[in-house]
Parts: C-alpha cells; structure tokens; sequence
C-alpha cells in the first residue's frame, strides 16, 4: 500500500521523474509516427502491387509465351474459388509520337480490358473510363479509333507537390507502336520486315502507384499485342491473372490453381507446341513481385533495428534516472525496509514506479504521435509552401500524401515495448535498492 | 519486583567493521538479557558500539558472533520473511536522527509499519483499525493537531514523537530507541523521556540507548557498555 502513496509523491515531487516520464514519451512520439509513416508506405506499396497484378499469376517470364490459356482459364472458371481469369500478353516496343522525332522504349500489356478489370483494379486505374473499362480503348474524342493507355506518368506532366495536370478531355495524340514478333520457337518472324507497326490513339492513362509501372507501360487491346507480337498458328498469352474468390486463403488456392496446371499440361502432352507449357510457373502476388517489395520490406526491417537502438536508449535513461533515485533515496529505502518492508516489495516499488512513468511516457508520446500523425500532411503542405522544403519530391516518388493511417496492432506493440523497457531499465537499480542492508543505509544520514 | 519472563536474549555478541586494511572491534561478546516491562537504558561514550548493539537487537544488522533470540527464537535463524516480520510487529525502533519518510506527511509515517505489511487489498480491508490506531498514537504524543503537517514543518521534537509513534503503531512488545534525546535541547528532551516513562508503566518494554548520565538514571535499569562489553 505504501508503494502506491510513495508511487504518486515521488512522480509528484520529483522533477527528475518528470524528466524520465517526457524522455520516454519523446521514443514513443518518434518511434509512433516514423513507424506508421513507414509502415504505412509498406502497406500502401504492397496493395498498389497486390492491385495491380490480382491475387496469382499463371505465366511465363519468355516473352515467347504460351497456348491454350483459354483453355486452362476455363478450368480454373469452372472452379469454386476463382472469380477471374485475365490473359495477358506482356512485350516491349519501341514507342514514337506522331511527327515527333522521339522514340522511346516501352513495356507493352495487352489485356482484355473488361475481363482484366476484373481480376485487377485496372478499372480503378482509369481516369476517363473508370467507370467504363470497355471503352477504355476508344478515345473519347473518336471512339472508332484504335486506342491505348498509358502509364500516367508517360501521358501528364507533374508538380513539384505532386499533382498531375489533368485533362478534362484527353487530348487527341497518336503513336507508332513497334514489335518483333516472335514465333513458337521464339525467332524473329519472317515477315518482310521483321517489325510489326501499329499505330495507336492516346485513350485514357491508368495511375496503379507504382512509379516503375506507371513511368513506362502501354496497355493495347489483347488481340492487337498477339498481332504486334507473335507469330504463329496458336494464339499465346504470357500470362494468366487469377482473382480468388473474397476471403480465399492465398497460400493455400495458389497451391490448389498449381494442381490444376500440373494436371492440364499432362492432359496437354502431345499437343502442338506443347513444350511452350513447360516455361509456364504458378506464383502469388507476393512472389511474382518479390523483386519490388523486398527492398521495401527490407527497410522496414532495417528501420525496425534502428528503432531497438532507440529502444534501448529508453532503457538506459530510464536507469539513470532511477539509479539517480535510489542513491538520493537509499536512507528512504533504509527506513522501509526497518519497518519491516521486505526485498521484494522494495522491488516492486521501483518497478511499480517503472510502470507508472512507462505508462505516463508512452501514453502522452501515444496521444502526441497520433495529433502529429492527424496533422502530419498539413504540416508538410505549411513547409512546403513558406520554405519549399518536401520530405520526398511528388515530382519523382508515386506516393501521393504522407501515410498516417493509425494500426492499433504496433500502437500496442509500440506502447508495450516503452513499458518494458521501463522495467528493463528499473531493474538493476530496483534491485540494488532491494539488496541495500537498513543500517548501511542509515548510517550517517542526519534528516 | 516481581520480573517477568525474559523476552530478548544477546549471547556472546561480536562484531568488528573493516576500516581499510585494519579491523575494528567494536562488540566484544555482549550477553544481554531483556525482560518484559523493563526500561532499560545503554550507556557508554561516543563510539562505544551503542548504536551497533542496538542495531543487532532490533534485527537492522547481524553480529559477526553470538546469537539474539526474541521469544526463545534465534535471529539469525529466521528466514527473511519471518526477519521482515519481526522488524514490523515485535519491536519499533527509534533513530537518533528521526528517520522520517519526507514525501509523507505525519499521519502516513506513522501508519507506515502498518501498510508496508499489507497488500493493496489488504489494506483497503483494515485501513480503519489502523486509521483510529494511529490516531491513537498519535494522541498519545500530542500531535492530534499535526497529522496532515509534512516532517520539514516540525520542530525535532515533534519529529521525535512522529518517530516514537511511527515505532508504536503495531504495538511491539518491545521499543528500541537510539538517543531519542541525542539531539534536542534538555526541556525537548525531557519531554520525550516523559513520554517513554509513561509508555514504560503502561508495561511497554524498552531499551534506550544514551551517552548521557542523567538520562540513564531516569530509567529503572542502567547497562553500561565499555571496551566492547557489558557492565551493569
Ligand atoms: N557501518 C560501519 N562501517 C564502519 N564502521 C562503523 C560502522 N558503523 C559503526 N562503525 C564504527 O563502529 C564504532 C561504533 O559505532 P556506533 O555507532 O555503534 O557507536 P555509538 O556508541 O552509537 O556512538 P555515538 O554515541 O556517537 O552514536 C565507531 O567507531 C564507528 O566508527
Ligand atoms: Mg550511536
């Protein structure tokens, strides 16, 4: 009981402790808000990854690419846990406006628009056909003309905070888009040429948030990419983007969407150009975009380290405050422990003392973190405006504004780990304050 | 005088304090015994080992030799609850230099010894009887009027009377006091010695240390410690 009344008149009296309670509210204010900008980023950089490709894809690194995906994407229709299949054609051209000398080299996607709104967000993607995906290639300004998409970074210019110049209307502009199709067996078809050139109306551009992808895709119709870029008897895809049904374990439907392929290609054997089949792999989302997401969880990780650093800066503030305590308060201790109070309640003192200011601490750092958080994007607009200055430049990173979407999960993780390290950092002094022997504490003190 | 039975026991008490390299023998083999209701009063100079007597006594340190036993029952052979529990109930000491906790104000210092034995529980179940305990002490030492008064608003004699009570509060069967009068002028000083004559023919059981000749003939008993051992 005394622990309590001594608890409250040392955090009331003591300024030192008042010292203890803001340092650890400052580690809980940093780690808060730094943690759910970055976690944040991760967050939001893997849904835009997660969006963009649907939930598994059937398909084939060879630009040479695959047959019978029809075929296989009504098997997987027919089934309970697939909602989409998506084929797709996956190439590079060479991109050049009409009557400007500027060629550039582009990643081509040949969809079905409506289906692969369907197993992506494509859809959502879209500026002026957002809400019409099947007309995502027919210009608003000729619909009879043969459109394209681009990445939106391709098509509009950007400010320095950020924001695309938009169009009310897409303005009419064509290019020549240039292939070399490739036959089964993966040469250069033997067309007079040996380049395929179409040309395209700008239609529409698509913002997935992925700078890579939005910096330097083309989408075209899937039948205009089969023609660009492939040659042969058997129309070929090199991918197939699969949509589970809500709710579906990812883990264990790719495996069940693995099966199924095994199984086909078996059945598939002694077809015509069979061996195409034998390129083809079955990944989720997260492995077919490892490459992009592994550097961002990478960081994460790096982040999270630094942060046990600051972690463990608490603790040691936390034990020289307490330290500093118990060598001003040794004759107190002397005089519990004359009245009877026994070791461990000594400890329990300081460790008791330990939860209220880790309480206190990460409480007020919680509640500071979270008003910063709610203000962070105002903030940053104020500083970009009086002094220019940017945590990142919009003009070249895809985040739009600062994350600060609170996840109580870390919050809790955040706030339990200040506690502990409260306790961690009372430890020792709590328990050479606990060994302290009555009289040597008593001895020669004359209050 | 019909004495009653024995209630603390020293034998052959030793104990030496390391000051650098040399030894100092300050307890040479004390045998001491304490009777219930006397008043008995240590007396020997200025580092003579009053205090550490006192302090092997009370159970605040333990002799290099020689056993104290309370109630027949060996110190040095209690486990630490038990230790913890005979500093808390069986005797109350009082320290020359008051002792008192200065973040607490005059009412909780007394009712210490009653919450550092209970849990938060526990305590909530008997704050009463230990509240109108306390009051009761604190009555008896005149300072009704000053419970809500933190110690630095005392004068050291009602600082003394805080410590006594404090001491009192779970009725001990026996009272240790260092120089309770050590440092207070002789009128202050009377009046604490007043306060322990009155404890004493209530049938308190007290031991009092002093360097002072008068005050020990107040008491009914005078032990002289000298050279590290006992004359009486
Ligand atoms: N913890 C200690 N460490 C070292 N020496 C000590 C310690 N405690 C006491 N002493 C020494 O032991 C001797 C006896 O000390 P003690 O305090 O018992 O004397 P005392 O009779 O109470 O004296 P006083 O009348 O001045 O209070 C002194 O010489 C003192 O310096
Ligand atoms: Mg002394």
């Amino acid at each position: 009981m005394y622990k309590l009344k001594l608890i409250t008149r040392y955090l009331l009296k003591r300024r030192i402790t008042h010292f203890a309670v803001l340092a650890v509210a400052l580690c809980v204010f940093i780690v808060v808000v730094v943690m759910t900008v970055m976690s944040g980023l991760v967050w939001g950089f893997k849904q835009n990854n997660h969006e963009f490709v649907g939930d598994c894809i059937v398909g084939t690194k060879s630009l040479v690419g695959f047959p019978y995906y029809e075929e296989f994407a009504q098997v997987l229709e027919r089934t309970d846990f697939v909602t989409a299949v998506s084929p797709v054609v996956k190439n590079y051209a060479l991109l050049r406006p009409d009557a400007i000398d500027v060629t550039a080299g582009v990643e081509i996607l040949g969809i079905d628009p409506v289906r692969h709104s369907r197993a992506t967000n494509f859809a959502q993607t879209l500026y002026y056909r957002a809400d019409n995906p099947a007309a995502a290639f027919r210009p608003l300004y000729d619909p009879n003309a043969l459109g394209c998409v681009f990445g939106i970074d391709l098509a509009l210019p950007k400010s320095a905070m950020g924001q695309y110049a938009y169009n009310i209307r897409p303005t009419r502009r064509a290019y020549a888009l240039t292939c070399f199709p490739l036959n089964a067996r993966g040469a250069p078809s033997r067309s007079a040429s040996m380049v395929a050139t179409q040309r395209f109306f700008y239609s529409d551009h698509s913002h997935t948030g992925i700078a890579r992808v939005d910096g330097s895709t083309v989408y075209i119709p899937l039948e205009q990419a089969q023609t660009l870029c492939m040659d042969g008897e058997l129309k070929r895809v090199t991918s197939l983007h699969v949509k589970f049904r809500a709710g579906a374990a990812l883990r264990p439907s790719c495996a069940r969407v693995r099966e199924l392929w095994n199984d086909f290609r078996q059945d598939k054997q002694d077809a015509n150009d069979a061996y195409l089949l034998d390129t083809v792999t079955v990944e989720s989302w997260k492995e077919h975009r490892r490459a992009s997401i592994a550097p961002m969880e990478q960081e994460e990780v790096i982040l999270s380290v630094m942060f046990s650093f600051v972690g463990m800066t608490t603790v040691f503030i936390v034990f020289v405050v307490f330290y500093m305590i118990v060598s001003h308060k040794t004759r107190d201790i002397g005089i519990l422990k004359s009245v009877g109070a026994s070791n461990a309640s000594v400890m329990a003192l300081f460790s008791g003392f330990a939860l209220v200011v880790g309480l206190l601490g990460s409480g007020s750092g919680t509640l500071a973190g979270l008003w910063f958080l709610a203000r962070i994007n105002q903030v940053e607009g104020w500083l970009f405006e009086h002094f220019g200055w940017q945590l990142w430049d919009r003009s070249v990173y895809a985040i739009g504004a600062i994350p600060n979407r609170i996840e109580p999960g870390l919050l809790a993780v955040i706030i339990g780990c200040a506690i502990t390290a409260c306790q961690i950092g009372a430890l020792v002094p709590g328990y050479l304050a606990a060994r302290l022997r009555p009289v040597e504490t008593l001895h020669g003190s004359r209050t | 005088m019909g004495k009653q039975a024995a209630i603390l026991k020293a034998d052959g008490l030793h104990k030496a304090y390391r000051m650098g390299t040399a030894r100092v023998k300050v307890l040479k083999g004390v045998d001491l015994t304490v009777r219930e209701g006397d008043f008995a009063a240590v007396i020997g100079a200025s580092g003579s080992g009053k205090s550490t007597l006192l302090h092997i006594l009370g159970g605040l340190d333990r002799p290099d030799e020689g056993t104290v036993s309370f109630d027949g029952r060996d110190l040095s052979r209690m486990r630490a609850r038990e230790l913890n529990r005979y500093r808390n109930e069986m005797v109350g000491f009082v320290f020359q230099f008051y002792h008192l906790l200065d973040e607490l104000n005059v009412l909780e210092n007394v009712l210490l010894p009653a919450m550092v034995s209970r849990s938060i529980a526990g305590w909530f179940m008997s704050r009463r009887v230990a509240r109108r305990r306390a009051a009761e002490v604190l009555e008896q030492m005149g300072l009704s009027d000053r419970a809500r008064h933190k110690p630095y608003q005392l004068s050291g004699g009602e600082r003394q009377r805080v410590a006594i009570g404090r001491a009192l509060m779970n009725e001990p069967r026996l009272l240790l006091a260092d120089e309770p009068t050590g440092n207070l002028d002789s009128t202050t000083g009377n009046g604490i010695l007043a306060v322990l004559e009155r404890l004493n023919q209530a049938g308190q059981t007290i031991v009092m240390v002093t360097h002072d000749e008068r005050i020990a003939a107040r008491a009914e008993r005078t032990i002289t410690l000298a050279d590290g051992k006992i004359r009486e």
